[in-house]
Formats: structure tokens, sequence, C-alpha cells
């Protein structure tokens, strides 16, 4: 190829890279498109790395080969492995890996490139815009792999998932966050003219930060935050666009960044949460413990047996059913698609609702129940379901908890207060499957089980539903 | 090093693109939000692009050990989030099809 025709080359295949991945992400806006969406997306990809390999003439093509050869293996093995009630964290742990990604091509284009080759001297007008983009794609990148892993660590219940706090804990991030900013600074102002530890301590200092700042996230909150981590990266690789002279990373990007933003307030709209309650509130710490305390020990409830619930759901004529994390880590999805199929052949209608929330990020409840073969036409939106509630006979929740409390409308103490939730105690009769009295993934007490309608059913939630079934055939 | 007027050139495709993401992500329903997600996520896996730009520079700089392993290091992590993310966007959408194929 000449020099001019690699050029032509390498521009139009950017071009088509961003035109692939804006139609991707807009064909990923139907269900009937979606897998479309997501194929264009990957050719986008492939433009992507073939123009950038053919402007660099794949130097360094034997290192190249093995970082991907690496990379793809434990890509796409830890993707096929990954089971669905998994999938928020796996989601957590690719996106660190590219904030991870952001961070190391800074240090490198740092030490290798820009401080060695150029070192400062009379070229403002013409650094700054490097420096600066250097130092921010550095500092935002470690903030989102730093964040990423202890989402992670949270999500897979390899630490606590509750929100850890401490004394003093915000004048400490404000100071660590200081410390960033302020050496951060001192490195743009000198043009990178400076000792080496200072850009360390400043990396250094963004991923304790990156880490301090998850640390008092937890509960229902942490979606937010993997999608908030989300447009981190997403901002990272814009801003890595800059320091690279690359339009390509610029646009996708700064595409991320913003779909990754909206979403983000989209999720905090759908729990009533604002942001700031998210980073800053730590959800269910302080509250919590007024709920808890206020409630006086244990519950009072009322427990019911297979039987009895086999017969009062095979008379109902309409059942509605709350499926919640709980029954995704029981992999009882499939034997409830099953019990609802026998009630469906003894006339009962049987609807699903489904909270924007529920399962562990927005629309994964809607994935898990996809994987049991659950047809889509029974599944309800929250608006659309709460009116039926009062035409119910049986409301049955099934590892919900926190989406059918009714604490979140009349309980302005509850961290959850002001969450639109599922209307169940609407329902004549509620039955609850719980494994045992512990409180949900946000952990609060669930006034709902106090309720004189509901009485609830001790137990795995697969064991129980397959003993319901057959109840509900001997009927 | 990135001249005044390229950089302003730059600017403009940020800012366009910063409102053609917000427009595209508007209109896709929450049942698409937990695919959509680890969609962008792949998307913004394009770092490797990044990472492919800087190993042809530390073999340029003919710089040390150190910096081609962690070259080698990026390469992979942007590696992990584009194939990761890819094929885990896809093992979801698959469900949905398979879903739609049982209703009719």
């Amino acid at each position: 190829m000449t020099a001019t025709g690699q050029l032509v080359f390498v521009d139009l295949a950017d071009i088509l890279a961003f035109a692939f991945f804006i139609m991707g992400l807009h064909y990923l806006s139907s269900p009937a498109t979606a897998r479309h969406g997501n194929r264009i997306a990957m050719i986008g990809m492939l433009f992507a790395l073939a123009a950038i390999l053919v402007s660099t003439h794949a130097a360094g093509w034997w290192a190249i080969l093995i970082g991907v050869a690496i990379g793809a293996v434990i890509g796409v093995f830890s993707a096929l492995k990954v089971k669905m009630t998994a999938m928020p964290q796996m989601v957590a742990l690719f996106n660190g890996a590219g904030g991870g990604a952001a961070m190391l091509i800074s240090t490198i284009e740092y030490f290798v490139t820009w401080s060695g080759e150029h070192p400062a001297g009379p070229h403002a007008g013409l650094g700054w815009i490097v420096v600066v983009s250097l130092v921010l794609s550095a500092i935002i990148g470690s903030l989102s792999f730093a964040g990423s892993i202890i989402a992670f660590l949270k999500l897979q219940e390899l630490m606590t998932g509750r929100p850890i706090t401490y004394p003093g804990q915000q004048v400490v991030n404000a100071l660590i966050a200081l410390l960033v900013i302020g050496f951060g600074g001192w490195i743009i102002v000198q043009q990178g003219v400076l000792p080496e530890w200072i850009y360390v301590t400043m990396l250094c200092a963004a991923l304790v930060l990156g880490v301090l700042f998850v640390l008092p996230i937890g509960g229902a909150d942490m979606p937010v935050v993997i999608s908030l981590l989300n447009s981190f990266t997403g901002v990272a690789v814009a801003i890595t666009g800059f320091e690279l002279n690359n339009d390509l990373l610029i646009i996708s990007g700064s595409l991320v960044g913003a779909s990754g933003t909206l979403l983000t307030i989209l999720m905090g709209k759908a729990m009533n949460r604002p942001l700031t309650n998210v980073l800053f509130g730590a959800f269910g710490a302080a509250g919590g413990t007024e709920v808890a305390a206020a409630g006086a020990g244990a519950q009072q409830v009322r427990s019911t047996s297979v039987d009895d619930v086999g017969v009062m759901l095979a008379y109902a004529s309409q059942v509605i059913i709350i499926p919640g994390y709980g029954m995704a880590v029981a992999q009882a999805q499939h034997s409830v698609r099953e019990l609802a199929d026998q009630l469906e052949k003894r006339g009962v209608t049987v609807k699903y609702a489904i909270h924007p929330v529920a399962g562990r990020m927005p629309g994964h409840m809607n994935v898990l129940l996809a994987e049991a073969n659950v047809p889509y036409n029974q599944l309800y939106d929250m608006d659309d379901v709460n009116p039926e509630f009062p035409r119910t006979d049986v409301a049955l929740v099934i590892g919900a908890n926190d989406v059918v409390n009714p604490a979140a409308r009349n309980v302005a103490s509850s961290p959850i207060y002001g969450m639109p939730i599922l209307n169940a105690d609407q329902a004549a009769n509620i039955i609850v499957l719980k494994r045992s009295m512990r409180s949900g993934f946000a952990g609060i007490e669930n006034p709902l089980f106090e309720n004189p309608k509901s009485a609830l059913l001790f137990g795995d939630a697969k064991a129980t539903v397959d003993a319901l079934i057959a109840a509900v055939k001997a009927v | 090093m990135i001249h005044l007027t390229e950089f302003f050139g730059l600017l403009t495709v940020l800012v366009l693109a910063i409102f053609v993401g917000f427009e595209v992500i508007s209109k896709v329903p929450t049942t698409l939000h937990t695919p959509l997600m680890s969609a962008t996520n792949a998307i913004h896996g394009v770092v490797l692009v990044g990472a492919i730009v800087i190993v042809a520079d530390v073999f340029h700089a003919q710089s040390t050990l150190l910096f081609t392993v962690l070259a080698i290091v990026a390469t992979a992590l942007g590696t992990i989030n584009v194939f990761g993310g890819f094929a885990v966007t896809e093992r979801m959408l698959q469900m949905f099809k398979k879903k739609e194929a049982v209703k009719k």
C-alpha cells in the first residue's frame, strides 16, 4: 500500500468503526434487533483494530499477539462460564479491565514517550493538551480499575456486600482526592519534568481513592455504581484519545461515557435515589439500624404449609409471581415456569411482576427469566402490573424482598423510602417463599411479612416450588 | 504532539459524540439495560486500540523490559474488555431469542 492509500484506509476504517458502534447501540434498543446490534458493534471493533494495525505497521507485533492471546482466552472463557446470576460482577470486572488498560497506557506514555523524548521545554500550547489528558486519563482509569475490583469483590461476596463506613470517612476521602488533584496539577504545571515518584504517588493515591469511594456503597446501590464506573471508563478512554490524538477513541469513549451517565441517572430515578445519595449516603448503614431497632428484634410472622398453598394457587383465578434474586440464586426459575405452566393448564391467569431493579442490576431479572424460557408476554413492568394486585388472589413472592417492602411508602427513616415498589400487599393473599428470616440485599426489615394476609413458606426456593408443583397436581 | 486547531477538531467530535450517546440510549427499554450496559462496556474496550499504539511507541523508543511487559498487560486488559464484553452480551441476547422462538 502507498502512504496515501494507507492513510485513506485507516481513516475510512475508523469512520466505519464508529458508525458501526452507533448503529449497534441503536439496534440494541429493541429486543427484536438487539442481537444484530451486538454483532454490528463487533464488526465495528474489527475495523478499528485493522485500522490501528495498519497505521502502526503492527510494530511490536509479537507483544500485541501475546497480550491479545492472553486477554482473549481469559475474556471469552470467563464470559462463557459465568452464571447468569453473576452477570453484574462480570460486567464490573470487564469494565475494570478497560479502566486498567487506560491507566497503563497513560503511565507508559508518561514514562516512555512523553517525559523521555520531550523533556518539556518551551513547547507550551503543544504539550499542554497531552499532559493534561495524560494525567486525567491516568487518574480516572485508576479510579475505575480499583473501584470495579471492589464492586466485583462485594457482589461476588468475597467481602461484605454491606456498606463499610468509619468515622471521618468523607474527610479521609477528601484529603486523598486533594492529594491526587494536587500532584496531578503539579505534573501538569511542570509539564511532567518532575521526579518519577510524584507520578507514582499520584497513581497510587488514585487507586486508593477508587477503593475507598466504593467501600461505603452497598446493597441495592451497587448496580448504579457499576453503571457509573462504566461511564468513568468511557471518559478515561475518550481522554486517552486526546493523549494519543486518536478520534476513534474520543468518539467511542464519549459515546459510552454519555450513555453510561444517562443509564446511571435512569437507574437512580427508578430507585428514587439521587446520585449524591448513592455516592455519599451509605445505603442501609445509617437508616437500616434505626428501622431494625424500631422492629425490636424478631418479627411476628405466620408460616404455612406447601399443601395449603397448593390448594390456594390451584383455585385462584389470578396469580402474580414476583421473582427476586433469591429465586435465581436457588436456580428455581425453571421450576417456577413449570409451576406457572401447571396453573395455566387449570385456567389460572399467571403474570410475572418485574420491578425495574429486580435482580442485581436493571433488566437482570428479564435475562434470568429468559434463561428459563418464560414467555415474554407474561412479564409485566411495575407500572402495568400494580393496578392488577387488588384483583389478584395470590401474590407469590419468590426470593424477592426489598421490591415489595411497604416501608418504602411510609417509613421516612427507611433507606428505601420513596422507591416505587410492587403493591403485593394489595393482593388477597401473599405467599412469601424465603430461605430464612434474614433481611434482604438492602439489609432492612420488611413489614410485608407481618401483614395478616401474608404467610411464609421457609426453605430452599427450588425445593419449595417443586413441592408446590406436586401439590397443585394432586389437587 | 497536538496542534491547537487539531485539538478543537477533536473537541468538536467529542461534543457531538456525547449528544449521540445520550440520544441513542434514551430509547432503550429497562428489559435491555443489562445487555446494553455490557455492550457499551465492550465498546469502551476500543481502548485496545490505544494499547496497540502504546506497544508501538514502546518498541520505537526501545524501552526497558518493564515497560514492554506493562504494554503487554495493557493489551491483555483491553482484549479482556473487548472479547469478554461482546461474548457475554451475545450470551444474554441469545436467551432473549430462544424465548421468542418458544412463544411461536
